[in-house]
């Protein structure tokens, strides 16, 4: 342990504490070990595997139609997306062309599962950093998408809709007015956002200029999602590999310079901003067709590798799937963008204080299942 | 570039392809795949981030695989200036020692990664600055996604 003696003859000594697994601010069963020196960040090593129920393990056991229903388990705030993600691989091996109606409905309910989740990590990351209203103004929104998503599939958490070759049943007769009603109610409600808590100087000064990532370090890092869109590194998957219909519609990547915590906190309000306009130009342009296109009910892909990049609500999910033709994968791999998120909060915590790692933790929008798996 | 391009650009780099064991494939893939063997994978790594040409500088996704007979590593790279996608691919038959050279001086995200390939296929990478178990305890015994990997009570095999 390193002793150094400052000015004031006082000791100044390095030393150890545990943040987690069971903090408010780690979201989830994560625990990081910092080393300190008074209140100054020294090191930042993460300890994982609180929450690892072993997926990729489970999948070289269970059928694609199986494999779909775990993937939800993983970014639980972005499920659809990640369904989606397996889909489009086994469709893409199986060389199936889902109608146009599924992949506008895809795009759609995606979109809305990213505004569910951006809306949540407002809500919390004002929450960490000392504003509590914002908690219930972001449930208060997500509410009205997690009834759009009850009457759809079902479920409220862990939804299920996608399967390979389209959707399991076709939308709710309610959905379109219900998806109208919520872009109208939160077109009012997002400028609330910024008037309580974007502007507010003390949420300022506990996010500008802390944590900065640089460009370069965001690509060496494999920082995807907005926080590499915060460190001005254009990485939007819908942009450079679209899929399902999001290349039917102009939308504007959200991008930051600056790097910081306040730079990756706009990216996600305006990610939202252009989740909505997405919404209204497919909303009323859903194409009338087949919500499904029959599969066998033993789904065996051809002999090879298959992958699929999607954008989830966090960045890059990856799907990798290596089939030797049988009914089960070789050896199924997800690349979550969190664990590539995380691995970088060391680099850029070292020097701040605990409550700027607070800070910087609820900007990186961290959820421990998908880092764990 | 396109692969074409990509594989007279890369396979240029080596006078001897055959002594390091490069190989380039389009089979099965919808990238361009490149094999090479352990010992100059780590040469091939650095080349492909730091030439203008190729410039792979963003690792997005490092796979550990167990062939059965062979361990092998998986990386799947794409060009940030370029929008290239490539795919190289290591093996070992050494079950008992396998080991690989770190790349995660090249890219920092190949750290947290490789720990996970090590924690989970036993594959040690060399001048990796921490290889320790990232998920699993240090006491844990074996290597779970290996296909010879045996657990009794707590693995539901179908």
């Amino acid at each position: 342990m390193e002793t150094t003696i400052v000015n004031n003859n006082f000791k100044s000594e390095e030393y150890f504490i545990n943040m987690g697994p069971q903090h408010p601010a780690t979201h989830g069963v994560l625990r990081l070990l910092l080393t300190i020196d008074g209140e100054i960040i020294k090191k930042v090593e993460p300890d994982l595997g609180y929450i690892h129920r072993s997926i990729e393990k489970m999948c070289e056991r269970d059928s694609y139609q199986q494999i779909v229903h775990l993937t939800d388990r993983m970014d639980y705030l972005s499920s659809h997306i990640n369904n989606e993600a397996v889909c489009l691989t086994v469709e893409n091996a199986l060389e199936l062309e889902v109608p146009d109606r599924v992949k506008v409905i895809r795009t759609i309910i995606g979109e809305l599962t990213r505004i569910a989740s951006h809306t949540l990590w407002w809500g919390v990351m004002g929450m960490d950093v000392g504003a509590l209203t914002t908690y219930f103004y972001g449930f208060r929104d997500r509410e009205m998408i997690n009834d759009i998503f009850e009457e759809t599939c079902g479920a409220r958490l862990t939804m299920n809709y996608n399967i390979p070759g389209g959707l399991m049943h076709d939308v709710h007769p309610n959905f379109v007015k219900r998806v109208k009603e919520f872009i109208t109610h939160f077109r009012i409600k997002l400028p609330e956002y910024d008037r309580l808590l974007t502007g507010n100087v003390i949420f300022q000064k506990r996010t500008k200029g802390v944590g900065v990532l640089t460009r370069e370090d965001a690509i060496s890092f494999g920082a995807s999602g907005p926080v590499g869109r915060g460190s001005n590194y254009s990485c939007d998957v819908r942009k450079h590999h679209p899929y399902s219909a999001i290349d039917k519609v102009t939308f504007n990547e959200a991008i930051k310079t600056e790097g910081d915590c306040f730079a990756r906190y706009q990216v996600r309000i305006q990610e939202m901003w252009e989740s909505m306009s997405i919404i209204e130009q497919l909303i009323d342009k859903i194409p009338e067709g087949d919500y499904q296109v029959p599969t066998n009910a033993v789904i065996k892909l051809p002999k090879g590798e298959f992958y699929q990049k999607v954008e989830t609500a966090r960045g890059e999910l990856g799907v990798y799937i290596i089939s030797t033709g049988t009914k089960n994968p070789y050896r199924m791999k997800f690349r979550s963008p969190g664990l590539s998120n995380l691995s970088l909060l060391n680099h850029i915590s070292i020097g701040g204080k605990i409550g700027d790692l607070v800070a910087t933790m609820a900007t990186l929008d961290l959820v421990i299942p998908d880092i764990d798996r | 570039m396109t692969n074409e391009a990509l594989q007279k650009h890369i396979g240029g780099w080596f006078s001897d392809p055959g002594a390091v064991k490069l190989e380039f494939s389009e089979e099965g893939s919808q990238f361009l795949n490149i094999s090479i063997h352990p010992d100059y994978l780590h040469e091939l790594m650095w080349s492909l981030k730091h030439n203008k040409g190729t410039h792979l500088d963003y690792l997005f996704c490092l796979t550990g695989v167990d062939w059965g007979k062979e361990l092998g590593v998986v990386y799947h790279l794409e060009s940030t200036v370029h929008r290239h996608i490539l795919v190289v691919k290591t093996l070992t038959e050494d079950r008992e020692n396998p080991e690989v050279d770190s790349v995660q001086d090249i890219w920092a995200t190949a750290n947290f990664h490789e720990r996970e390939v090590y924690d989970f296929f036993g594959i040690k990478f060399n001048s990796h600055p921490n290889l320790k178990r990232l998920f699993l305890t240090d006491e844990w015994e074996g290597f779970p996604l290996r296909k010879d990997y045996v657990d009794e009570v707590n693995m539901v095999v179908k």
